[in-house]
């Protein structure tokens, strides 16, 4: 977004990421308690742009949990943690073309297109699987209903403009 | 032999390079896709938040306006004196007599060539299917039967107790519906999946049936017949929405009038009695407490038992107290609106009304929310009965010896939501009530052993789902274009809030200024950072240009000389001056006299402390009076202020109180 600024850690800077943070969490906080259940971290940490795996996401969730995990996760732990994240420009999103290109690896002959069966195949077979809720979503968005396939590139095209 | 060995440990080698590049492509594109979806999530998220926040604001607005109708009664003299009906109409007496239920209703033919439904009186389980299945068809029900359903559903409630106390038994369900908000096809789906209210199939429905939805009047209608046909084994509770006032400005009222053009107002006049008698709550086995908003700290059950409830005529008409003497202590309701005691002659007097305290347990029941805060609060987001923490409701239940509460009032994304360590459930039956694709409804279905089981649904158009991001665009272009008609309605001030703080006049500032201005003027909390990019432009630095929301917007003017600061100010406040025009306008002819309009008017300006000078209004008055003959058609007149937006491609204007 524009306000994207890079400026380490001058002190406007960090205020401003300080206001977003809470934006975003303040959003999922259905209770105005200044806490939010643990499963919406990820949603909220994606919205203020990064991109971190499954993985790194049980991680940061370990850093702002309590001691004894309640199943909520409270603002004042979530803030430094998070402004930090941003700070660092730590899970950046992959560019464009490696988006691309991770696609050209599972279609080596290059056809330019992947079946419905070989991206449920990889979707949920490697990597972090994705959830039959996951597939099933991305498939309503990425197949082409009249060749049961995914042409990759238009949806690459298609899934940034949105984005924007 | 040693070369085909050789051979598959080197193919086994590339094996595991090529598995490991097919591992990180597709890391790759989950990771993407995930924080994708994630985002569309939190967009969906932020444009319900903003439908909340202004629905809320709206049911403040609406409430404040008791401030005014108390301000009115003060120094509207000239009402005072001339029309002692309008006095009466906002402060508590019954309406003139209804007359003669035979009469009246005899009075009205049905024509031969009328398609529609012909109910037949007694009512039975045949005319609950008729009108189903002819409400499928978009048929119309002949005003006729409404008045005869109306009457008849009124003189049945007249005998039933504040709350009814159902038992549950193992050859009875019991299924349980919250808001329903005129929203037909969820009634619909509910039936489908639920079967048909019959002696096996209770159900209680919690309130809120009407306003918002096109087809309030298909289901109240569903619902009182079934209620007629069944009255042991279907249960309506009343909810805030069942209140004329509030029929006024969420568009009940609008409906009526527009389906039935003859007979609508004698349908409203009866409406508002049929929602007095509505009972206030269900218990369920003594252990289940089920009304339509909350309790609060002081919810006293038994008090509640014994009013008579169908003195609550509207959450806008507080019970004015009394006096012999002339003393002006003024006292100030839960609603904040102020009490001036004077010698009011309304016929009845003291006996018309509830006391303050009991008004305000009806209020608590209809309009209270749920937190997890500890403690009882004003509810300040919708203006009126509390906000309560676990701790009271643990207190009130365990006072009555009750388990749990369910209740509504609250739209939920699930279609349901529990709270407060299981003692509180909140359920909500209009699916999509925001916007397509908006929420779930849901319903509860209770048996013997006391374990609630709940139902999600969602109507939907196409049968097959959208993807995400088309369903949350949907949701998200509505969102940002009532909050735009909200800015354009504040333009005046906006703009001041915005200079104020542009020292150097460059036309921008800091995000942070901007999001200040935003929610200072509104009064919206709203995550403003976020929605920036949707309502204004930014340049490369970062910064506001602050002027560019008002680009692509504006209010139509319907006369082409009037000022825009009049025209923003009428448009702002055009759902509260439909709402006074139709209390001042007793017989719902759509037409003021010149004289009331012009006093109404000045009331207006000095309560809300609104800058328009007389005179333009007058002006603007006149050229409204089409027809010259000193009346003013006021819903003419408010339809004429609407906002374009510009951007529009199907060319559509917008604007109308929902």
């Amino acid at each position: 977004m524009a306000d994207d600024k890079e400026r380490g850690g001058t002190e406007i800077a960090v205020a401003e990421y300080h206001k977003k943070i809470k934006e975003a969490f303040e959003v999922f906080d259905h209770e105005a308690n200044n806490t939010v259940d643990v499963r919406e971290i990820g949603t909220i940490i994606r919205s203020l742009g990064c991109c971190p795996s499954e993985g790194e996401l049980h991680d940061l969730i370990a850093e702002v949990e309590e001691e004894e995990p309640t199943g909520y996760i409270r603002f004042e732990k979530f803030l430094p943690v998070m402004t930090e994240v941003l700070l660092e420009r730590r899970y950046r999103p992959s560019p464009e073309d490696t988006l691309l290109r991770a696609f050209e690896v599972l279609d080596p002959s290059k056809r330019g297109f992947l079946t419905k069966e070989e991206l449920i195949k990889y979707m949920t077979e490697e990597g972090e699987p994705f959830s039959q809720e996951e597939m099933e979503e991305m498939l309503s968005a990425a197949i082409d209903p009249e060749s049961n396939s995914i042409y990759y590139k238009d949806y690459i095209a298609m899934m940034v403009v949105d984005d924007s | 032999m040693a070369m085909p060995s050789l051979f598959s440990e080197y193919w086994r080698l590339e094996d595991v390079l090529q598995k490991h590049k097919v591992l990180k492509a597709a890391l790759v594109i989950q990771n993407w896709y995930r924080s994708y979806c994630a985002r569309w999530k939190a967009r969906q998220r932020y444009a319900l938040t903003i439908f909340q926040s202004i629905e809320y604001a709206d049911e403040q607005g609406q409430l404040q306006l008791s401030n005014f109708f108390s301000f009115m009664l003060e120094n509207y003299t000239h009402i005072h004196e001339k029309d002692p009906e309008l006095v009466a109409r906002l402060f508590g007496s019954t309406l003139q007599d209804c007359k003669d239920r035979q009469e009246y209703v005899s009075f009205i033919d049905v024509p031969d060539s009328y398609n529609g439904p012909r109910l037949q009186f007694p009512l039975t389980f045949t005319d609950i299917d008729l009108l189903v299945e002819a409400f499928k068809q978009q048929q119309i029900l002949h005003a006729h039967y409404v008045l005869e359903v109306l009457f008849e559903t009124k003189r049945v409630l007249k005998q039933m107790p504040n709350f009814t106390h159902v038992k549950t038994s193992p050859s009875k369900e019991l299924t349980i519906c919250g808001d329903l908000h005129g929203k037909l096809d969820d009634l619909f789906l509910i039936f489908y999946k639920n079967g048909l209210p019959s002696g096996s199939n209770s159900y209680i429905f919690n309130g809120d049936f009407v306003d918002r939805g096109k087809h309030s009047i298909e289901i109240l209608m569903i619902l009182f017949v079934s209620f007629l046909v069944y009255p042991n084994d279907l249960h309506l509770n009343r909810g805030n929405h069942e209140d004329f006032m509030m029929n006024l400005r969420y568009g009940f009222t609008k409906e009526i009038l527009h389906k039935y053009k003859m007979h609508g107002k004698k349908i409203l006049q009866i409406l508002e009695d049929v929602y007095t008698w509505l009972p206030i709550g269900t218990i369920i086995d003594n252990e289940i407490l089920v009304i339509h908003g909350g309790i609060s700290e002081s919810t006293d059950l038994n008090l509640l038992h014994r009013i008579e409830r169908n003195k609550m005529k509207s959450v806008l008409m507080p019970p004015i107290p009394l006096v012999e003497d002339h003393d002006t202590d003024l006292k100030t309701n839960k609603v904040g609106a102020t009490l001036i005691p004077r010698e009011l002659k309304t016929n009845g007097s003291l006996s018309e009304q509830l006391t303050k305290h009991e008004w305000e347990q009806v209020i608590d029941i209809l309009w209270s929310d749920p937190r997890d805060k500890r403690g009882c609060y004003p509810n300040t987001s919708r203006g009126g009965g509390c906000y309560f923490g676990p701790d009271i409701t643990s207190k009130v239940l365990n006072k009555y010896q009750l388990k749990m509460l369910i209740r509504s009032h609250e739209c939920k994304p699930e279609g349901y939501e529990i709270c407060h360590d299981g003692k509180v459930v909140t359920v909500f039956s209009a699916s999509n009530y925001y916007e397509e694709g908006s929420n779930r409804g849901a319903y509860i279905k209770l048996c013997c052993d006391m374990t609630p089981r709940f139902f999600q649904y969602q109507v939907t158009r196409t049968t097959c789902s959208r993807p995400l991001y088309q369903r949350v665009n949907v949701i998200e272009s509505s969102a940002i274009r009532i909050l735009k008609e909200r800015m354009i309605s504040r333009k005046t001030d906006l703009i001041h809030a915005f200079q104020l703080q542009d020292c150097s006049k460059s036309g921008k500032l800091s995000m942070g200024q901007w999001a200040f201005s935003m929610e200072n003027i509104l009064g919206l909390n709203l995550p403003w950072r976020s929605l920036s990019s949707h309502l204004v432009t930014t340049d490369n630095n970062g910064n506001i240009n602050y002027m560019s929301s008002f680009q692509d917007i504006h209010i139509q003017k319907p006369v082409k000389e009037a000022q825009s600061t009049l025209i923003e100010t009428l448009y702002r406040y055009r759902t509260d001056l439909q709402i006074i025009f139709n209390v001042i306008d007793s017989d719902h002819s759509g037409l003021i006299s010149m004289e009331e309009f012009r006093a109404m008017w000045k009331l207006f300006n000095s309560h809300y402390s609104i800058h328009i000078d007389d005179f333009q209004i007058d002006e603007l008055a006149e050229r409204m009076d089409l027809n010259k003959d000193g009346s003013i058609d006021f819903n003419e007149f408010l339809k004429a202020f609407y906002v374009v937006h510009k951007l529009d491609k199907l060319n559509k204007s917008d604007g109308n109180p929902p």
